[in-house]
Order: C-alpha cells, then sequence, then structure tokens
C-alpha cells in the first residue's frame, strides 16, 4: 500500500483541496483504500463515473487526444492527451467497450504540465474517453475512436 | 538432405568463386503503400521509441557479466568473432566462421556454445524450451537481444571471405527456395516475390538486396501479443511450423544456413536494433 | 525484487520531458497459462513521482494498462541536477523505486 498520502502530498488551498475531495478523482488522505476500487470494478462508464464522482463533464475541443486511429495490436495502445484547460489537476482515461472501462487517473501538482502519455489494452474497436477534472470542480470530456485489429485483453 | 545439399553446394563454390548478390532489381518494389500499412508502421514507431525490449536488453547485459553456471564463470571470454568479449558490432557480423569449431555459426548459436563451453551449461536443457513465454524469457533470449543491441545503427556485414561461409550461403539458399510439406511451400512461397500479403501483413521478398533487411529488422523483437521476446530462432522456427514442415532444432546448422543467406541479401543496410513485432 | 525501471528525463528549457519503462507483467486475470488454469491479477495500481523530493505526477492505474508499461509526463521548473524518483505499488504490496539524476539537456 502506498505510504503517500495524495492529498498532503499534491500541496492544495483548503478550498480547492475541499473542491477537489468533492469532485472525488484526487484520493482522500490516509484513507486506506486509496484505490478506486469501485471505479475500478465498474462494468459500464457510467457506473464508472459514477464510483469516480464525476458528474456532467462538458465536451471539450482543448482535451487533445493522440491516439493511432488503427491499432495493429490492441494489446499496445498508445495514447498521449494534452489538456489545454486552464486549471487542469486530473485526467481520467476509460475505454468504453473494455469489460471494466475505467483505466486510470493521473494527477497533477502545480508545476506539472497537463500531459501525460500511456499505453492501454483494448479490447475491441472502442471509444476513448478522457475527463479532465480543473482546479474549480469543473470536469470536461473528449473522445477518440480507436480501431482495434488484434484483441488485446485476454490470452 | 543437409549433406546432399552440401555436396551441392561444394560443387556450385568450386565453380564459381564468388557469392552471387541477391536479385539487383531496376525499379523499386511494387508494394502496396496503403494507409492500413502507413498507420501500422507509425504505430510501431511510437512503440519502438520506448521499446520494452530494452528490459530484456539490460537482463542480458547483466548475464552476459555474471559468473554463472557449473564453471562459475561469466561470458566476458566469448568470442563472437571479433575477440573474446568484443560486443560492439559482433551481431551485425554473423552468422560468420569459428576456427574453435571449425563451422559457420549465427549470434545465438554462439552465445549457447559460449554458455556450454565457459559456463558448463547443458545444451540439451537450453534446447528443451528455448522460447519465451509470458512467464518466462530464456537466458539465451535476453542475451541475444543484448548482444543484438550492441549492433544498434551499423550496416549488416557477414563476413564471405572463408569458402565455408560461402558454402554455407548457398545452402541457405537451397534451403529458402525448396519447396516440401504438405502445402508444398518453401519461404520463397511468401517470400519471394514482390506485393504479397498475409492479412494485415506485408511480406517483405527476401530475394531482394533492398528488402532483405526487413527479415532482420526489428529481431529480436518484443511481440506485442502476449509481451514476450523473441528472436530470429523463434521466428524461423515459427515460419517453418507455418508451412506444416517439420521443425528446426534450436540453434541448428540448417537455421544457420537460411540465416547466412537472409544476412548476406541485407548486406550493408543498417540495422537498428531490437524492435517491436506484431 | 522487480527489475528496474527505465527512466528517460529529457530536460527542454526547464521542461522536463519524462518517460518510464516498467517492468512489470500487468495480468489482467483472464489470461490462461499452458495448463489451462486462469493466471491472477497481478498489476501496478499507483505511481508516484517527485522531483526534489517534492511529489509532482501521481497515478491510480488498472490492469488495463499494457504488460511493461510506459509512461510519460513533464515537470516544469526542472534544472540540471535535480533528482528524479518514481515509485510504483502493485496489487499483490510489491514495490518498486527508481531514481535519476537530471542531466544538462
Amino acid at each position: 500500500m502506498t505510504q503517500l498520502s495524495r492529498r498532503s502530498a499534491l500541496k492544495r488551498t483548503g478550498a480547492l483541496a475541499a473542491t477537489a475531495l468533492a469532485a472525488g478523482l484526487l484520493r482522500p488522505a490516509d484513507a486506506l483504500a486509496d484505490w478506486n476500487k469501485g471505479a475500478f470494478e465498474s462494468k459500464t462508464v457510467a457506473d464508472a463515473l459514477k464510483n469516480l464522482k464525476i458528474g456532467a463533464a462538458a465536451d471539450s475541443k482543448d482535451i487533445l487526444i493522440r491516439a493511432p486511429d488503427i491499432a495493429e495490436n490492441g494489446a499496445v495502445v498508445p495514447v498521449e492527451i494534452q489538456s489545454n484547460i486552464p486549471g487542469t489537476r486530473a485526467i481520467a482515461v476509460l475505454i468504453e467497450k473494455n469489460p471494466f472501462p475505467y483505466v486510470g487517473t493521473f494527477d497533477f501538482a502545480a508545476g506539472t504540465l497537463p500531459f501525460v502519455a500511456l499505453r492501454v489494452k483494448m479490447g475491441e474497436t472502442s471509444n476513448v474517453r478522457i475527463v479532465v477534472a480543473t482546479a474549480d470542480g469543473k470536469f470536461y470530456a473528449a473522445v477518440k475512436e480507436v480501431k482495434v485489429t488484434i484483441g488485446g485483453c485476454g490470452g | 538432405m543437409i549433406r546432399t545439399l552440401a555436396l551441392c553446394a561444394a560443387a556450385a563454390v568450386a565453380a564459381a568463386a564468388h557469392v552471387p548478390p541477391a536479385a539487383a532489381q531496376s525499379k523499386p518494389p511494387a508494394v502496396e503503400r496503403d494507409a492500413t500499412t502507413a498507420e501500422f508502421e507509425k504505430f510501431r514507431a511510437v512503440l519502438e521509441a520506448d521499446n520494452p525490449a530494452e528490459l530484456f536488453e539490460a537482463n542480458g547485459a547483466e548475464l552476459w557479466k555474471t559468473p554463472r553456471g557449473p564453471k562459475n564463470a561469466s561470458l566476458e571470454r566469448c568470442d563472437l568473432g571479433l575477440g573474446p568479449g568484443v560486443v560492439k558490432g559482433a551481431y551485425v557480423q554473423l552468422p560468420r566462421y569459428f576456427a574453435d569449431t571449425g563451422k559457420v555459426m549465427d549470434a545465438e548459436q554462439r552465445i549457447v556454445h559460449c554458455m556450454v563451453t565457459l559456463q558448463g551449461f547443458d545444451a540439451a536443457a537450453l534446447a528443451r524450451q528455448p522460447f519465451s513465454n509470458e512467464t518466462r524469457t530464456p537466458d539465451p533470449v535476453a542475451i541475444t537481444t543484448f548482444v543484438a543491441g550492441q549492433s544498434r545503427g551499423m550496416k549488416i556485414a557477414p563476413p564471405q571471405t572463408h569458402p565455408q561461409e560461402r558454402a554455407t550461403y548457398a545452402i541457405g539458399r537451397e534451403i529458402f527456395f525448396y519447396r516440401a510439406g504438405g502445402y508444398d511451400f518453401s519461404c520463397a512461397s511468401c517470400h519471394g516475390e514482390d506485393g504479397k500479403r498475409i492479412r494485415t501483413q506485408q511480406l517483405p521478398n527476401f530475394t531482394r538486396a533492398d528488402e532483405a533487411i526487413r527479415s532482420y529488422q526489428g529481431w529480436p523483437g518484443y511481440r506485442m501479443t502476449g509481451g514476450v521476446m523473441h528472436t530470429l530462432q523463434w521466428r524461423l522456427w515459427d515460419c517453418f511450423r507455418q508451412q506444416r514442415f517439420p521443425e528446426p532444432g534450436y540453434v541448428s546448422d540448417s537455421l544457420t544456413a537460411l540465416l547466412t543467406y537472409l544476412a548476406v541479401n541485407a548486406r550493408d543496410q543498417v540495422y537498428k536494433g531490437p524492435g517491436i513485432k506484431r | 525484487m522487480a527489475d528496474p525501471m527505465k527512466i528517460r528525463a529529457k530536460l527542454e528549457g526547464d521542461v522536463l520531458d519524462v518517460r518510464v519503462l516498467m517492468a512489470h507483467p500487468m495480468e489482467t486475470g483472464q489470461r490462461k497459462d499452458a495448463a489451462g488454469n486462469l493466471v491472477p491479477l497481478h498489476f501496478i495500481q499507483t505511481i508516484t513521482a517527485q522531483l526534489n523530493g517534492k511529489p509532482v505526477f501521481e497515478a491510480e492505474t488498472s490492469q488495463a494498462i499494457s504488460r511493461n508499461p510506459v509512461f510519460g509526463f513533464k515537470v516544469k521548473g526542472a534544472k540540471a541536477g535535480d533528482k528524479l524518483s518514481i515509485t510504483w505499488t502493485d496489487n499483490k504490496g510489491d514495490k518498486r523505486t527508481d531514481e535519476t539524476t537530471v542531466g544538462s539537456g
């Protein structure tokens, strides 16, 4: 279990911390279950978003998703996300058609650029859905479809 | 079969003192540059920028210098053709003739030879399960990946100065064109003509000087399917299997001959090091 | 203990462009081994990165991250000589920390 307490580690002002906690994307300090089991075990995007306490997310053209149009192998799909929305604090990644759509959340300290590159497993052609959380407690979303020729989840 | 081919090859070598080059082509290959192929090339380039193969290269480097085996020795005295312990540039100058064994050897075959003679490992044990799976990468695979990485950016340059090196090339060519098995396939059935493909994968023509490099490029390769590290020993074995041929022996001389044929055809092309494969 | 990570940290001006390659099977729990048995879930759950001891990047992740994961992130205000440290923990309680010192870019 990680010994880093995320809330104290990524220092924020009291107001932002409260808003961020309410937003649910930044995990509570000292909680034994830092890792959002409910979201990770959700089988639908809707359930995952509910567990992440993500409310209505406005579509945004300021979230840039760089991913292949066609992935040769769904086992290793490279995805890069850049958020140009001011005050971005976290980026959440979901793959709509995966058995468990929620893939993870990336939190940024004040001096870290709102950018992340990752490689994901995709079981089949699907939308990659990105949700951005900003410091003022708002959410924004964007999607990109990635076609998959060989599924990458199982054996 | 090998002995007959050796006799044929010896006769061929006696008759012609120089190695015939791969078929020279006056125009570029009739390769479909379709959108899917272009996408896949971009896809692999992104993954190769941070290649999990590097993890196996690092493991291989450790294995190279760690004293191991019944003789508790490292591989640092292993001669890959450029002198004991010289790893840089060795991979692209293989296969080649070795005086101490009196035969032409390829990279992995030579590495296994060093593991046996310097470290005391058992050859039969190494041959039992020589290919990687999701949970296990055999030591020769990691070491071959390390050795290959030390030739990154260098031109493919297997020597063809010794008569046995030339004879081995000729045998390799015979094997490449040899049709057999239930499907009456040869390597050339898929890799001997321009413009062939299997589903989404283009099949390079290895008889062309400008395409033969694609037999070597990216091998050893981190295969996305399964996330496993594979060398050319696996790739050739898998080709034989798909042609419904009997399986070639691990690090057997028939594979050395094929590898010699491919490497000589790919002469002067730049090898980019371990890559990513489907 | 797990194999070491490979950390590449390139300084472009004062932005540190970090790419980290981790050695981890990232088993989904869906894969069957040669004997036909399901291989249990085994995957990285948290990642944290610190620059000179100050947390700069954190993540919670699932088994849908690829085997032998690669992540990239960018930290502003870095300079040569800074210490970058990256830690992961997995669902079996294993963890791994690797460090690198920022070069002059």
